[in-house]
């Protein structure tokens, strides 16, 4: 079978470089095909890779609290640009402070968020997610 | 001696290099008037007699030929993303030294098909969709090229999931499937298809009217004039395996019509808190600023740079310098002939240095973050670059190439612009780049040694 294609990257002016190295390891090592955009990536940088690769789903990581803000508006762009229907999953110290997960989670989900994971999710939990949702049997 | 010929047939002049390959060194070069319309060997035969005015009678061992009659080679593109794989197309295009008349990206319309057959472009470069990503968009491209009326042939170097289908909805007409310029997201592959775009080209050319005949006096296989230009360039910097070159360059060719800018250099971050954005661009670097020309573009300098900043350098009115402006611009073959349109001349020839530089370095924003200041940086970074090669009339014929050519070095009014921060400037006065780009091919030591010989030192500047 044709492996499934993920487009990861920190978004906004995040510049936590390590984590998102570990994901790419991970992520490739889980069977997918990884396209890793790396730092400060811009809602269009995750939908022009998307749009080249035909990706199956975009896994936005963000670090530094301000994750909230900068995924605003990214289900709507995605559809504007043609990726209807698209997997979008968020994770990491995606808020600021220690606010109950489950209303995060909530909000991310009114977004368009597919799946949101709250800080300290091991890669495991994630690709357990994506194999679910994209009907990968191992 | 071993005389070698070296021959550019440009769109209004052939011009004519002479070396002789034993004693390295430049014989004599003339150029003589030609017309598309006119027998291309018409031309030949003059700059010939020209040069043998010069030289004397030459025995030459070996005639090698480059090109842009026929006012260069026409392509359009079409790509998926405008700045991934339509961004990928447009460096493969301008690097097999073609002129884009259009770049599209996204699905083609049934308008823009009107336009293409409009444009009559010579080579179509069909690209979109990293290997194993979207077909979707190259297909419909393939489908709605189909029905332009022009034949024109199409070079297909998209997604390679995609390329039997597009070959076969473009039945009929002749194609090309190279490998992707964008294999993988980010990874710019453009040498294969440059080399099928050359290749076409020369068919062309040797085709177009009177080149055939021209050809059995020719030993040497042609290449479009820019790309000589950058493989002299390359050379220059790079050496051969025996001897080193000068190292990283930028270098201008401020012509009447287009300033042709091509940079050999890496480009990339030097420094850890510099994060790179966008498609990585190639170490050899073509850019054609089709707005900024001495004469035929003039209008574009102003438009870039501001009458009041042209007028300023040439230490004229603004009214005064508009009106030369406007007069050279319909008289284009006007050379400086007063101290008054040499001072016009020298701020021109300075802003075209300093916009075509500025569009072709990169450039740097500054990004504040939780851990910090960190840069974004887009396109080369040219600062650590330290030799700056200028070309073409404007700089040639004038005493004042060094100041002129400072203009495309780094200032610190604009930070932002990716500049080389001081830079040797080395010029080409007996006009040979070219020829030895051509010479390159065949005998790179000896081109190599004659540029090195050849190219002048004029300033260094900061």
């Amino acid at each position: 079978m044709e492996k499934k294609k993920l487009v990861i990257g920190v978004i906004g002016a995040d510049v936590h470089a390590v984590g998102i190295q570990i994901l790419y390891h991970a992520f490739t090592d889980a069977g997918f095909d990884v396209t890793n955009l790396g730092v400060m990536v811009s809602q269009e940088e995750y939908i022009a890779a998307a749009i080249e690769t035909k990706a199956d789903a975009i896994v936005i990581s963000s670090l530094y609290g301000q994750g909230e803000l900068d995924c605003r508006g990214m289900r709507e762009k995605c559809d504007e640009a043609g990726l209807k229907g698209i997997l979008l999953y968020c994770g990491g110290n995606i808020v600021i402070g220690k606010q109950e997960f489950s209303e995060v989670e909530k909000r991310f989900k009114a977004m368009g968020f597919d799946r949101a994971f709250p800080p300290g999710t091991a890669p495991e939990t994630t690709i357990a997610a994506l194999k679910e949702d994209l009907g990968i049997k191992d | 001696m071993r005389p070698v010929l070296l021959i550019d047939f440009g769109s209004t002049y052939t011009k004519v290099t002479a070396v002789d390959t034993d004693s390295e060194c430049l014989l004599g070069t003339a150029a003589s008037f030609t017309t598309v319309q006119t027998d291309i060997n018409d031309g030949l035969n003059n700059a010939l007699a020209l040069l043998e005015e010069k030289t004397g009678k030459l025995d030459f061992a070996a005639r090698y030929a480059c090109s842009s009659a026929a006012g260069g080679l026409k392509m359009i593109a079409s790509g998926l993303v405008p700045e991934l794989t339509a961004e990928a197309a447009k460096q493969a295009a301008l690097g097999a030294g073609a002129k884009i008349a259009k770049i599209y990206s996204y699905d083609l319309t049934e308008d823009d098909v009107e336009e293409i057959d409009a444009l009559k472009p010579d080579i179509f470069l069909l690209v979109g969709g990293t290997d194993g990503g979207n077909t979707a968009t190259i297909l419909n491209n393939a489908r709605m090229l189909s029905a332009c009326k022009r034949d024109f042939p199409v070079v297909i170097a998209g997604n390679r999931s995609a390329a039997r289908q597009c070959q076969r909805y473009l039945e009929g007409r002749e194609t090309f499937v190279c490998e992707n310029v964008m294999p993988r997201f980010g990874q710019l592959n453009i040498e294969p298809a440059q080399s099928q775009i050359r290749a076409l080209f020369l068919r062309r050319i040797i085709q177009a009217k009177g080149l055939s005949r021209a050809s059995e006096l020719i030993s040497g296989i042609m290449m479009p004039t820019p790309s000589a230009m950058m493989r002299a360039m390359q050379l220059l910097a790079e050496g051969t395996g025996e001897e080193p070159g000068i190292g990283d360059l930028l270098a201008l060719d401020v012509g009447g019509a287009t300033t042709d800018v091509y940079s050999i250099a890496d480009g990339m971050p030097q420094d850890a808190s510099t994060v790179y954005k966008g498609l990585p661009e190639p170490y050899v670097k073509r850019t054609v600023e089709g707005d900024i020309g001495m004469r035929y573009s003039i209008h574009g300098i102003v438009d870039a740079a501001g009458i009041d900043r042209v007028a300023a350098l040439a230490g004229l009115t603004p009214e005064r310098a508009q009106a030369m402006v406007d007069h050279l611009s319909v008289h284009t073959d006007e050379v400086p002939q007063s101290e008054e349109w040499e001072r016009l001349d020298y701020a021109l020839a300075s802003m075209a240095c300093e916009t075509a530089a500025r569009r072709h370095a990169g450039s740097t924003e500054e990004a504040y973050t939780m851990a910090g200041k960190v840069f974004v940086q887009t396109g080369k970074d040219l600062r650590p670059v330290r030799q700056i090669i200028v070309t073409g009339g404007s700089l040639i014929h004038t005493r004042r190439t060094g100041e002129i050519a400072s203009h495309a070095l780094f200032n610190p009014a604009e930070p932002m612009s990716l500049r080389p921060l001081k830079a040797r400037v080395l010029v080409d006065r007996s006009y040979i780049l070219a020829a030895m780009g051509l010479l390159a091919e065949y005998e790179p030591q000896v081109a190599l040694h004659i540029m090195k010989k050849e190219l002048i030192p004029d300033g260094y500047s900061e």
